[in-house]
């Protein structure tokens, strides 16, 4: 249970970062908060030649409003996000996902961007930005580009990030006040990642649904996007739902897979009726969060 | 295999010592320092009996490396008593309301009541919530609720910021 041998880093810049991870040729790995990381290094899951701790660059840490949107730095800890006001102003969905991601004690050091650009299928976080529409900004020695959160994901811990390549922020759209929130999950205990779960916002203006996303985690390889759902949804009266019939063809968007937790059958089950209560819920109550 | 120096401060006492990047805070704390009371059980952040608190925060020790902690305010379960080694209130409240037996979870448990009545979030309920990080094989977790309702009972009426 002890790492296998590394070399470590502390840039004070993104320049000085991906200039290490440029030169690194793929040896280095990014830590952020560790609470993934750290665990991958001492089962050796991961055993890279250097660690880029980016713990010490300013600004990749903070929540900011930019046009359109909300920016978060992705060395912004997950506890200081939880208490962020803008997010819990503009983003209540996120802020609802974020107070299921770990435990007090690794919010404390867990970050927001450590959590998206890993891409544990089963975590919120990345479900989150892919349900709400977000942008990942991806900075190199090559320039920056900005791939949309749905775009991301490849597979379990695997996306469209290079070697040399870090995350700098992510950036959120704006959902209009008032929204409504969707979120639920299934987990053994709190804290551990989701058997399955869902999360995602819903806009009703003029008594139809004029604006949507959602996502599932834990319920394939990546994310997963209702697309379908989402189609099927958008310019409908609440009211005038099917959501038996949008349930499975929710189900049918997804792809999970069995683990030693829980069968594939089990989270489709589990899966239909967690849609039909989360969204029945999230238009029955109003909850805005 | 390149050694890093790395400056923090321990229960108050200023400490620089090289270790490799690879040491954890939590091995640090323990075999570099002899701060045995870091209790290191699973060493992949499940268990939690290695909560210490970082410059007022409760984190796992073993999910964090000791380069990480340059700078940094380490407090363990050595530092909490006060200097006429009267029991912190959580501490007072676990042993009040036996939330312990073999006491390998204990100091983490500690721990982390302590950085949130430190956080003035000695409410019932956030600390109740904060204890699904920790792993208690003993006691059922009922002796620590109970302790945590003494604790919250005590320190939310002293108004104490300790």
């Amino acid at each position: 249970m002890k790492p296998a041998p590394f070399d470590y880093v502390r840039p004070a810049s993104i320049d000085e970062a991906c200039t290490i991870l440029s030169e690194a040729g793929g040896g280095a790995t990014v830590i952020a908060g560790g609470q993934t990381l750290v665990p991958l290094l001492n089962l050796r899951m991961s055993q890279p030649f250097v660690l880029v701790d980016i713990g010490a660059i300013p600004e990749l840490r903070g929540v900011d409003r930019v046009v359109g949107g909300i920016r978060v730095g992705p060395m912004t800890r997950q506890a200081d996000a939880l208490e962020d006001q803008l997010l819990a102003q503009h983003l209540p969905a996120f802020v609802r996902a974020l107070s299921h991601v770990g435990h007090h004690q690794t919010r404390n050091r867990g970050t927001i961007g450590g959590s998206v650009a890993l891409g544990e299928p089963a975590a919120e976080m990345p479900a989150t930005a892919v349900a709400l529409g977000a942008e990942i900004e991806i900075a190199s020695i090559r320039g920056t580009r900005r791939v949309p959160a749905e775009a991301f994901y490849l597979g379990p811990y695997m996306t469209v990030l290079e070697p040399d390549e870090l995350v700098t922020g992510i950036i959120y759209p704006d959902w209009p006040q008032g929204h409504l929130v969707v979120f639920q999950e299934l987990a053994q205990r709190p804290g551990d990642f989701a058997l399955v779960g869902m999360v995602g916002a819903l806009v009703i203006e003029g008594g139809l649904i004029q604006r949507v996303g959602l996502s599932w985690f834990g319920m394939g390889p990546t994310p997963m996007k209702m697309r379908r759902v989402e189609a099927e949804l958008q310019g409908k009266a609440p009211d005038a739902l099917d959501l038996k019939s949008l349930s499975r063809l929710a189900v049918s968007d997804a792809a999970p897979f069995d683990d030693h937790h829980a069968s594939a059958e089990y989270r489709r089950t589990v899966g239909g009726r967690m849609f039909t209560r989360s969204i029945g819920d999230a238009l029955a109550l109003g909850e805005v969060a | 295999m390149s050694e890093y120096r790395v400056e923090m401060k321990v229960n108050g006492r200023r400490v620089a010592e090289a270790v490799e990047a690879r040491t954890s805070l939590g091995d640090f704390l323990r075999l570099k320092l002899g701060y045995t009371g870091v209790h290191m059980g699973c060493e992949h952040g499940v268990c939690g009996a290695c909560t210490i608190m970082v410059d007022g925060r409760a984190v796992r020790s073993c999910l964090m490396l000791a380069v990480q902690a340059e700078g940094s305010e380490v407090l363990t379960v050595e530092g909490l008593a006060d200097a006429q080694d009267a029991l912190h209130p959580a501490q007072d409240a676990m042993r009040k309301a036996h939330g312990l037996q073999c006491g390998f979870c204990t100091p983490g448990v500690v721990m982390t009541l302590a950085s949130l009545c430190a956080d003035r979030r000695c409410d019932e309920q956030s600390m109740v919530a904060a204890m699904s990080g920790h792993i208690c094989r003993c006691t059922g977790y009922q002796g620590i609720r109970r302790a945590i309702t003494m604790l919250a009972a005590e320190v939310g009426s002293a108004g104490s910021d300790t």
